[in-house]
């Protein structure tokens, strides 16, 4: 199954090595599926599967328990506003009811044009500018209807990518080096560790 | 309160405090040079000496945890950032604002620890913070300060940042093992109550909290009995609150432990500034949702570990919402309770279906289906949640996700038992 391109697929095989069983790059690898696809679709599945050797089920059964990772599509913008209880005190049932009236979608819904999927999400950690909203997981910050729809033309208009990347994209920074402690080396470190740490003892214990 | 030291939100006042620029100008390294040219067991001592709470939400003396591993070969150093708990948002401050101090702490853990790999696992909603702890990693990597023989050191460590995908019960540290392993965020079952014992790939390991090992590069630096003569009792040095709810100046607060109570957090002007709405302080969620909530005669207590639990709450996570006179406590209590109805795993039955059958008896009170029975109905489930309803709670689940249930639903009825009966009489909520 080759359904992730040659370059995605060498950041998963960097990802993979990263972990001293494979199994723990899953989650990491359906960020990057989403990246790729801007959601999971089940080849991706199927292929993160023979990479981290599960079978594609443990794939999607793991997936589908992460708000995060979507097995349906979703819009280029996932829209994420807060009303957990600091939001709730500060209006985000209003906002959210906002949103929904001027996205014309209810919360979980996607837009015609396939632009925005609205999320009512659960605490997003930003709770002193709240109502907090999220657009694919960056902080937004528009806590009134006006913000928020300012920030929807925007959107729809192209702008602000620099900073808002199309969903799927998680972290734009890569990694710039692999492990670089060899197994060997740590090893042979923490002998000497604990030979020079036992000698410790013995002389404090004499 | 001039005289306590910032020690770990001293580079928040730069604009560039992520930057290894700002960092390697404002005493970065220093701690880690420090630690490395110590003995483990030293930099160990220092940690025990500063009786340094874990800040995540359990407050377990993280020299005591440290020790369960120090006699052990193989382990690994897992970073909880999984900060989900409602109206928490410390953690976000120090990802964001200082990645560095983080991973700076993260070594000097592991180098006590002398254990072989480290993570750092973020919750996935901070894709910043994820970029800016990645970056910060690079940078060590580039500076020799990671990696093979750190800074000539002869001690080397790897560290991967790790990014959740969205689940609140991930913050629950063996769930975060489950899901570091590449698993649904299952809770393990207990014993071992500690991961030391069984942890990653069945490893013992070790897991802190971000704000807890962010710490570490100042005890190690001014030394375990500068950090321990701050705060009072077991509660010593400084920690994050994170102020939000009905207040003028929400936001995140460094403070030294018990020497500030709930209302100088609240109402001094250079902190919360006071309550807004009706100005009146109705009820406070002391530290986190899980957490019994405190009421106006419970304002003059200090912000310590013990004086918070004494008085039958937790200080928890070091968030605090504010409820105003205005705020329908019916409404408080159902959002909270559809927030762990969301979260449950799953696993367990008194959770699983007890959240959810809470969670719909609330919204039937709120929006004018209740009847009067419902709210002794309420108790009655609670109490089969948590047994005896008593603080801290009796454990019915695997992890403590499913007894937080009743905290806000119990506080609720026992003070504002009248508001459920309006909601009643009155078809529902008028508070508007």
């Amino acid at each position: 199954m080759n359904h992730l391109t040659p370059e995605m697929r060498t950041r998963a095989e960097k990802l993979v090595a990263l972990y001293p069983e494979p199994r723990s790059a899953l989650i990491p690898l359906c960020h990057l599926a989403q990246e790729q696809d801007g959601y999971l679709v089940d080849d991706a599945m199927i292929e993160i599967a023979e990479i981290v050797g599960v079978t594609p089920a443990e794939v999607r059964g793991t997936a589908t328990f992460y708000d995060m990772l979507h097995t349906d599509s979703v819009g280029r913008y996932v829209v994420g506003v807060c009303t957990n209880i600091a939001c709730l005190l500060a209006g985000g049932d209003e906002l959210l009811a906002h949103a929904e009236a001027s996205l014309g979608v209810r919360a979980g819904g996607t837009s015609e044009d396939g632009l925005f999927t609205l999320e009512e999400t659960e605490c997003l950690a930003d709770c002193d500018i709240a109502p907090c909203v999220q657009v694919n997981h960056r902080y937004v910050r528009t806590t009134t209807p006006e913000a928020l729809d300012s920030l929807v033309a925007e959107l729809r208009a192209g702008e602000r990518g620099e900073e808002i990347p199309p969903h799927g994209t998680l972290i734009r920074v890569e990694r710039t080096v692999g492990l670089e402690a060899s197994k060997d080396t740590i090893a042979a470190e923490r002998a000497t560790a604990r030979a020079a740490a036992a000698e410790r003892a013995t002389v404090e214990g004499s | 309160m001039s005289a306590v030291p910032k020690i770990v939100t001293s580079r928040r006042e730069y604009a560039d405090s992520y930057t290894l620029e700002r960092y390697k100008t404002t005493g970065g390294f220093d701690g880690l040079k420090k630690a490395l040219s110590m003995t483990p067991e030293a930099v160990c001592a220092e940690v025990d000496a500063a009786s340094l709470l874990g800040r995540g939400g359990a407050g377990f003396p993280a020299g005591r945890k440290w020790s369960m591993l120090r006699k052990s070969d193989v382990s690994y150093l897992v970073i909880n950032g999984d900060e989900s708990e409602p109206a928490t948002f410390k953690d976000h401050l120090l990802v964001e604002h200082d990645p560095h101090q983080l991973v700076e702490g993260v070594i000097i853990a592991a180098f006590a620890l002398q254990v072989t790999q480290a993570f750092i696992f973020l919750r996935g909603e901070f894709a910043l913070g994820l970029e800016r702890v990645q970056s910060a990693v690079n940078g060590f990597y580039a500076e020799g300060a990671l990696g093979s023989n750190i800074l000539g050191s002869g001690f080397s460590l790897d560290i991967v940042v790790h990014p959740g995908a969205g689940a609140y019960i991930c913050g629950e540290e063996t769930s975060l093992l489950e899901s570091l392993e590449g698993k649904r965020g299952f809770p393990r079952i207990k014993p071992p109550f500690f991961p030391a014992a069984i942890g990653l790939y069945g490893e013992p390991t070790v897991v802190n909290n971000v704000e807890t090992v962010s710490n570490l590069p100042w005890i190690v630096l001014n030394g375990g009995s500068a950090f321990a003569a701050l705060g009072e009792g077991r509660s010593t040095g400084t920690r994050l609150f994170a102020l939000s709810g009905k207040v003028r100046n929400p936001g995140v607060f460094e403070i030294e432990m018990v020497k500030t109570t709930f209302r100088d957090l609240i109402f001094n002007p250079s902190l919360g500034g006071g309550v807004t709405g009706s100005g009146e302080v109705k009820a406070i969620i002391p530290g986190g949702v899980s957490a019994p909530w405190f009421y106006p005669e419970q304002l003059d207590l200090p912000l310590g570990q013990d004086e918070v639990a004494d008085a039958g709450s937790m200080l928890g996570s070091g968030s605090i919402v504010v409820m105003d006179t205005s705020t329908c406590m019916v409404k408080a209590a159902w959002r909270i309770t559809r927030f762990f109805s969301r979260e449950s795993c799953g696993q367990c039955t008194p959770c699983r279906e007890g959240s959810g059958w809470l969670e719909r008896i609330l919204y039937r009170l709120e929006n004018g289906q209740g009847r009067m029975e419902d709210i002794d109905l309420l108790l009655d489930l609670c109490d089969n949640i948590a047994p005896g309803l008593t603080w801290p709670p009796q454990q019915t689940t695997i992890c403590v996700l499913g007894p937080s249930i009743p905290s806000s639903i119990h506080s609720a009825i026992s003070r504002f038992r009248d508001e459920f009966v309006a909601h009643v009489t009155n078809g529902g909520c008028t508070h508007g």
